[in-house]
């Protein structure tokens, strides 16, 4: 979606403000929100693509707040929880309201297993790629001329607008990887290639002083081919 | 102002987050201790001082530092690092004419296994919004002065691949232990947004 979210090259936001001293979690619901939602995902309830999608759901206003006006980050972890817990049936609007569990119980078809406290050091130290075991047709191989799709759906995507419609060129083929765009809306995983896709700051900004690039991850279904010719 | 604004802050986050902690809890999907551990654990255990000690190794180890170029999970795993946000890995070298620096400008992408958790400034307006168009721009509000014959690289990640810099050892440095050069590398070289400098008498005998 065109949210808030998507802010690659936008101007007017200030000086970046650095706070050497800060703490990671500077009020104790911070940690709560981060923790819990990381214990939600490990249960199964949801994935990372649903997680980022619920940050791009949340209300307009309070989003730029937790970027720009000095409210908390977590802000985003919390209200991204609520919003999916209830999409999923998972945890109802009046159950939050009320504080106390509805009739109801976790929706028929989940299979949720609970992280307890003594098998977090082994999910924290996990390794293993998010890369899919299986095959899918790669479009494009490395050093293809390549334009990333002039999409705007109105759903979670992982392609920023900055780089909508621009030319580059293909760096480094990731291998197959689940889709965010699917995934994020339960549609399943469309596996397909990640490329790692390279364009000339003077491509995306014009006169950039300097020679530069911007190097950015994309699926094959941001991408066409190009027939821009090399320069 | 409409009458009928409500202020999506209310109620306050503190009650927010209890209410959903306790029905997650009796619901049998969530265990409050595993909360516990996970907060200690990004508190006390996983933090910048894996990616320093990962640099150090490179800097002195060759053949480390091409199996950390090539594929950096399996490398850090040899070191016992790595994990959550870090599964699939790449570390980007600086080298004399190419700098190197990491954004999500979409969300907060951040190579947990190697850095901890962001600092607030990476996450925040200022810095996801002008670190593509504008790097050497940025990259002067943190003291970091580049040529205009340095290429720029700016990595922005979209998708689940992590990106951690690379930093160039310091001339001044040789001979020094991993520990001692472990010591003198920053959060914000990995990230890079900053440079490493060896300190004032660098070169000294260690004391």
């Amino acid at each position: 979606m065109n949210g808030l979210h998507d802010i690659g090259g936008m101007h007017g936001f200030g000086p970046i403000l650095r706070d050497e001293h800060e703490a990671l979690f500077p009020e104790h619901w911070e940690c709560r929100a981060f923790a819990l939602l990381i214990a939600v995902i490990a249960s199964g309830a949801l994935s990372m693509d649903e997680a980022r999608d619920g940050v791009e759901r949340m209300d307009p206003l309070l989003y730029l707040r937790t970027i720009h006006a000095g409210e908390s980050y977590y802000w985003r972890w919390l209200c991204a929880t609520e919003i999916l817990l209830e999409r999923k049936g998972i945890v109802t609007a009046a159950e939050r309201h009320n504080s106390r569990p509805g009739a109801g119980n976790v929706p028929a078809g989940l299979a949720l297993s609970c992280l307890k406290a003594e098998d977090v050091p082994e999910r924290v130290a996990r390794r293993g790629s998010a890369r899919l075991g299986m095959g899918a047709p790669a479009q494009f191989s490395v050093g293809d001329r390549v334009q990333a799709r002039n999409l705007h759906p109105e759903g979670h995507t992982r392609l920023p607008r900055y780089v909508r419609g621009r030319t580059g060129r293909i760096e480094r083929d990731h291998g197959v990887f689940s889709f965010p765009d699917t995934s994020a809306a339960g549609l399943g995983p469309k596996p397909q290639h990640l490329y790692l896709v390279r364009f000339e700051a003077a491509e995306l900004w014009g006169g950039e002083p300097g020679p530069g690039a911007v190097l950015v991850d994309l699926w094959d279904d941001y991408l066409e081919p190009s027939d821009e010719r090399d320069t | 102002m409409s009458g009928d604004f409500k202020d999506p802050r209310e109620p306050g986050p503190a009650l927010r987050v209890k209410a959903l902690e306790e029905l997650l809890s009796a619901k049998g999907i969530i265990d409050p201790a595993a909360l516990d551990v996970l907060v200690d654990t990004y508190e006390t255990k996983v933090g910048p001082h894996i990616g320093a000690r990962v640099t150090a190794r490179a800097w002195v180890d060759r053949d480390f530092r091409q199996r950390l170029l090539e594929d950096g999970a399996q490398a850090i795993g040899e070191m016992g690092f790595g994990g959550m946000q870090g599964e699939d890995l790449m570390f980007l070298p600086n080298e004399p004419g190419v700098h190197n620096m990491i954004v999500c400008t979409l969300c907060s992408c951040y190579p947990w296994a190697v850095l901890g958790l962001p600092p607030t400034w990476y996450k925040s307006a200022p810095y996801r919004s002008r670190a593509v168009s504008d790097p050497r721009g940025v990259l002067r509000e943190f003291g970091v002065d580049l040529g205009n014959d340095v290429e720029v690289r700016v990595w922005d990640s979209t998708a689940e691949l992590r990106y951690v810099v690379l930093p160039e050892r310091p001339a001044g440095t040789e001979g020094w232990s991993q520990d001692r050069l472990a010591a003198i590398v920053t959060r914000d070289a990995l990230i890079g947004t900053g440079l490493i400098r060896a300190p004032d008498g660098a070169g000294a005998p260690a004391p």
